[in-house]
């Protein structure tokens, strides 16, 4: 660690990795409640469990960025922070708004809560991904601002290099975007096409952006390659992510009452959508060959690897499986819509919050690499992750295929309830892998507590 | 850039269009709004679909009004939760008749919309 103010991320992960463990814990509620329909009812509701498990991990999300911006930025700008106090108090801020938004939707029901908190003033929430209360979201905004500020100040004062300059675009993005969430006309039609301005182009826009300048930063600390090359390499990446990503929103315009064209726009520019993420894996591969030094930290090299892969896989291979309209006319709204939306979220956004942390825990702890036994239960984790998470989305796809097939494609189609039914095997399946999966997240904690002498 | 303003180019070109796909006209009825705010305010996205978007716990509601017809409708959300041991259950919300009637137009008015055809047969 290069500057004393890069020392803030550390809060921010620590917390994001709290919100971790309860999204996991709620997905596994939910998990459950897919095959023991009555688990836990009246006390958690399923769509209660389901916000508590979605925002949790937008929020992570968030805060992983924003501690890797603290670190990256300093390091990239060659000064202090320009007001790590700031930082820090903007953490509790969101912090004590997340834990108070979860207090809520567990505490009351979410109509009490839109009430107890004015949405009819401004009514903007009960939409999918965005039913925090309109007051979280102003929060949201100012802890975005206070952040951007921040980082923006460092960058403007400091060396300007493509990493910071691709990560600005991608944050400032993400708050501008967020800006729609507080637009949500009666006009069902209008309502759903401008929701996608902030998940869309959240997930398939401005999130790469920033996925690609975290990598690329870890990427040039672990294997001394040319910054030069390196940054080639995320121009490349972020040109084809935005000539292929802003248009493929159209892919979600097929069947929401836009015009048929869409079909169009959004089947070919969304069928691009993988180059920029298979760029990105033999981007990390190619680094990774043709490093310059032996990092000792190899589990954080591991992690970027693994973004690589598994964001190509899932966002980009399970993506492309249903984009184009003729297939998305069968499979949109069912089970492999969950099974994209799982692996796409842990192989891209999960893992490169979680590589970054790989590399900037032990140098915030004092040591340039953890111990060879916390790297080895480090990367435990990461398998134990990474496989079930990959029967997680197989799980579902099987179960997807079958719905589709028995509720929308067979000459006597069945009700959504009974087809449910039938594939409640696979639903058995997935709860079974998402245990495994808490048990590799488990052994990942442990790694931070495990000692041992640091390796060189 | 270009694929920015393209894409701005091609919302410009929706708007023009939607008029004819969206069923606006039905606003004027204040009922359809007020069942929008029924359906988000009680988070009804968490477990179902509408136009395919939202959970997968639950059925497709789209084109519910056409599936099952507004006194269906109503009676179900009242007859909530069944209670049947080990079957998915839906909350008890306290909805009042005029939030059941404003539910329906509501969901009327989204299964008149334009959808391309889509969900391909009547289960949704």
């Amino acid at each position: 660690m290069k500057y004393k103010s890069q020392a803030v991320a550390k809060p921010y992960f620590i917390g994001a990795m709290v919100l971790f463990v309860a999204q996991i814990l709620f997905g596994l509620i939910m998990g459950l409640q897919y095959v023991v329909g009555d688990f836990l009812f009246p006390h958690i509701p399923f769509n209660v469990a389901r916000m508590v498990h979605t925002n949790t991990l937008i929020v992570w999300l968030l805060m992983g960025f924003m501690g890797s911006a603290y670190y990256l930025v300093p390091e990239e700008s060659e000064r202090e922070l320009y007001s790590p106090k700031l930082a820090l108090i903007m953490f509790w801020v969101f912090l004590v708004a997340a834990g108070l938004t979860v207090i809520g939707y567990l505490s009351v029901p979410y109509a009490t809560l839109a009430k107890i908190t004015g949405n009819e003033l401004l009514p903007t929430m009960g939409r999918e991904f965005l039913e925090q209360p309109t007051i979280t979201k102003m929060g949201i905004v100012v802890v975005a601002l206070a952040f951007l500020f921040n980082v923006g100040m460092t960058f403007l004062k400091g060396r300007k290099t493509a990493i910071t300059s691709v990560m600005l675009l991608g944050l400032t993005g993400l708050a501008v975007f967020f800006l729609f969430s507080f637009y949500n006309p009666d006009n069902l039609v209008r309502d759903k096409f401008y929701w996608w301005w902030v998940v869309h182009l959240w997930v398939e826009g401005v999130w790469e952006l920033i996925l690609g300048s975290m990598l690329a930063f870890v990427l040039i600390k672990i294997t001394g390659v040319d910054r030069e090359v390196i940054e080639k390499w995320l121009y490349v990446i972020i040109t084809l992510t935005l000539v292929t990503g802003i248009i493929g929103t159209g892919h979600h315009y097929f069947w929401i009452g836009a015009p048929e064209y869409w079909q169009w726009f959004g089947s070919v520019f969304s069928a691009l959508e993988p180059i920029p993420f298979f760029a990105m894996t033999v981007f990390a591969f190619n680094m990774v060959n043709r490093r310059r030094r032996e990092h000792p930290n190899r589990a954080a090299t591991l992690w970027a690897l693994g973004t690589g892969v598994m964001s190509f896989l899932g966002a980009g291979v399970w993506g492309f499986l249903h984009t184009l309209a003729p297939v998305n006319y069968y499979t949109h709204g069912t089970q492999i819509t969950a099974a994209h939306g799982h692996m796409a979220f842990y192989g891209a956004y999960v893992m490169v919050v979680i590589t970054m942390i790989s590399y900037t825990m032990p140098l915030m702890r004092g040591r340039v690499a953890n111990s060879n036994s916390a790297q080895v239960l480090e990367m435990w984790g990461f398998w134990l992750m990474t496989i079930a998470m990959v029967f997680i989305t197989l799980f579902l796809t099987a179960a997807g295929i079958l719905q589709v097939w028995l509720q929308r494609v067979s000459p006597t189609p069945m009700g959504f309830m009974a087809v449910q039914d039938q594939v409640s095997l696979f639903y058995w399946l997935r709860e079974g892998t998402g245990v495994l999966f808490l048990i590799g997240l488990l052994l990942y904690l442990g790694s931070f507590f495990k000692g041992g002498k640091a390796a060189a | 850039m270009f694929f920015f303003l393209m894409f701005l180019a091609l919302t410009y070109n929706t708007e023009q269009q939607l008029p004819q796909r969206d069923q606006r006209a039905q606003l004027a009825n204040p009922a359809v709004a007020a069942g929008k705010r029924i359906w988000e305010n009680n988070n009804c996205i968490g477990c179902h679909t509408l136009l395919g978007e939202g959970a997968y716990f639950a059925p497709e509601l789209g084109n519910v009004y056409k599936r099952r017809g507004p006194e269906f409708i109503k009676a179900w959300i009242k007859a909530q939760p069944t209670g049947t041991p080990g079957r998915r259950q839906m909350p008890d919300f306290h909805l009042s008749d005029k939030d059941l009637d404003d539910l329906v137009a509501f969901l009327k008015y989204a299964s008149e919309i334009n959808t391309a055809n889509w969900p391909p047969n009547i289960e949704g």
